[in-house]
């Protein structure tokens, strides 16, 4: 650590009109979309590093379903496979900069540049990782049509739940977007996160829906899972296209999506206001 | 064949010591390590309350294949890994001229350069649940046994490693290799469960491309007393097979790389 700046403040040197801001998305969601086309077998790669997990869970779930007379917690095989075929494409959708992201960037100085910028650093983000769902979605298709084959899936869904789909997708984005933030936060204070995330991806696991529907969990599992954002970005948009779910489960639902994105985003102001100022930068 | 064995002593040595300084960095791991263990106990216990057998494994016998699973990822990521992600690093970098005019044989150099000593936290947890697995079993202790399970999981750990080179070495070629590492670490997840329960076209690809089956199935069926003597020699000359084609490889890499430092 040999220079160390004084605290850099985020500047507001004038106010950005929603043009602007519009185009500053459409340039960084851009950028995405050209940065993953340029490396085809890398990303099919990632695919596959995304895809094993669910795949893993469905094996183990259908074969418990098939030895408990083929339906366990109200799933039978076929819907567990359903389960994990659209699980993957929620999966595409809810990536967001991970907390070792964002550990980089604040170890690399890159957080200084950033800042530096008229705009906060959230934005950028939130463009690149909405671009970022255009090629992941090209990337995932051929997957997704493979996995469907080879494990026939059941999935039953009306009209207003495939319409409703989507958007309680770009939902489960933005909660699951606002919350990794403010995990990354965390690196304003500390260097040693590497445990703290790892509880933080324990909880998500076993209370989103992530390993395996909420229902097949235990009770108490359940009743934790209620206070918490995580089955906002997993299972409620997987159980909206599985079908299973009726509107007045429905409509509490994405109240719930809207108010965890409230929350995450009033969290995510308060808490960069204190972790700017604690920020040196390192380097030139 | 003492030689390298020398030459790992020796770098572990200085790893070893390197590590001790920062002794927060064990506790940071032993934090890890068990959230995580913790994780994959309450997931196989979600799985027993519906049934008490999967594939035709008893609970007890899951678990030993938990604890095998444990204890590899230990190894391979405390002895393997960080020498695989320090080589990449070093092509990339070009600083691999180095090793290479150094007058030991290269394979050996940067494969035992580095030991991460505090992943071995995972080498510990895995041998404890091993061992409540073993007492739940009611398994009755013998040579044979014994000798079967050691000699499965040095040939898993060496199947691991022959596999993740030849990935690495991939890096004298192409210039984005880790994604091709982190595809295979999340593969080796699929480990925590006998290999039996896959269908036929995975079970495949996670015996014979990336060897799950032979790293923590083969030695857990060893343990629980379902491994035959063909499998063991059978297991014996594919690891023999491997370790030749990755010498092999090693060798037509080398030819090719050029060095990036001059």
């Amino acid at each position: 650590m040999s220079e160390i700046a004084t605290p850099v403040q985020p500047q507001r040197a004038q106010r950005y009109g929603l043009r602007n801001y519009l185009q500053m998305y459409a340039v960084a969601a851009r950028q995405a979309v050209i940065e993953q086309l340029q490396y085809p077998a890398a990303n099919m790669m990632f695919m596959v590093h995304i895809l094993i997990e669910p795949v893993i869970y469905l094996v183990v779930w259908s074969s418990v379903a098939n030895s408990q007379g083929g339906a366990i917690g109200g799933y039978t095989a076929a819907e567990f496979a359903g389960y994990y075929i659209i699980w993957t494409l929620v999966r595409q959708f809810n990536l967001a900069i991970g907390p070792q992201g964002f550990h980089w960037r604040i170890k690399e100085g890159r957080l200084a540049a950033e800042l530096l910028r008229p705009v906060h650093p959230l934005l950028p983000d939130l463009g690149y990782y909405l671009g970022y769902k255009i090629p992941q979605t090209i990337y995932w298709l051929p997957m997704g049509i493979l996995l469907w084959l080879l494990f026939k899936p059941e999935i039953n869904p009306v009209a207003w739940q495939i319409a409703a789909f989507p958007v309680v997708l770009m939902l489960a984005f933005f909660v699951r977007f606002f919350f990794m933030w403010l995990l990354g936060l965390v690196c304003f204070w500390t260097e040693r996160v590497d445990a703290l995330f790892e509880l933080y991806f324990a909880a998500e696991l076993l209370f989103s829906g992530r390993l395996v529907p909420l229902e097949v969990m235990p009770v108490w599992a359940q009743n934790v899972a209620n206070f918490l954002p995580f089955q906002w970005t997993f299972y409620f948009p997987i159980e909206v296209l599985l079908g299973r779910l009726d509107l007045p489960e429905f409509w509490p639902g994405v109240l719930a999506q809207l108010a965890w994105i409230a929350g995450g985003y009033t969290l995510v102001r308060l808490i960069w206001k204190l972790a700017v100022k604690r920020f040196t930068a390192v380097g030139s | 064949m003492l030689r390298p064995l020398k030459l790992f002593g020796l770098f572990a040595r200085i790893s070893i010591l390197n590590e001790v300084q920062y002794r927060a960095n064990f506790f940071m791991q032993v934090l890890q390590s068990s959230l995580s263990l913790g994780t994959g106990l309450i997931v196989l216990n979600v799985v027993y309350s519906y049934t008490d057998n999967l594939g035709g494994w008893s609970q007890a016998e899951l678990l030993a294949v938990y604890g095998v699973f444990v204890l590899m990822s230990g190894l391979i990521g405390s002895l393997v890994l960080p020498n695989m992600w320090a080589f990449m690093e070093d092509v990339r970098e070009g600083r691999l001229d180095f090793t290479l005019t150094k007058p030991e044989d290269s394979q050996v150099l940067i494969s035992v350069r580095v030991v991460a000593i505090w992943r071995l936290v995972d080498v510990l947890l895995g041998i404890v649940v091993l061992g409540v697995a073993i007492g739940r079993m009611g398994l009755e202790a013998s040579w044979w046994l014994a000798f079967a399970f050691a000699a499965t999981l040095i040939m898993g750990m060496i199947l691991l490693y022959c596999v993740l080179l030849l990935a690495s070495i991939l890096s004298f070629w192409f210039v984005r290799v880790w994604e091709l590492m982190e595809m295979m670490q999340s593969i080796f997840q699929a480990g925590r469960w006998p290999v039996g329960i896959y269908p036929d076209w995975l079970r495949l690809g996670l015996t014979y491309l990336i060897p799950v089956a032979f790293a923590v199935t083969v030695p857990a069926e060893a343990l629980t007393g379902r491994l035959t003597p063909e499998l063991l020699a059978g297991t014996f000359v594919f690891t023999l097979v491997a370790l030749f084609v990755t010498r092999r490889l090693w060798m037509f890499g080398l030819r090719n790389y050029s060095g990036a430092s001059a």
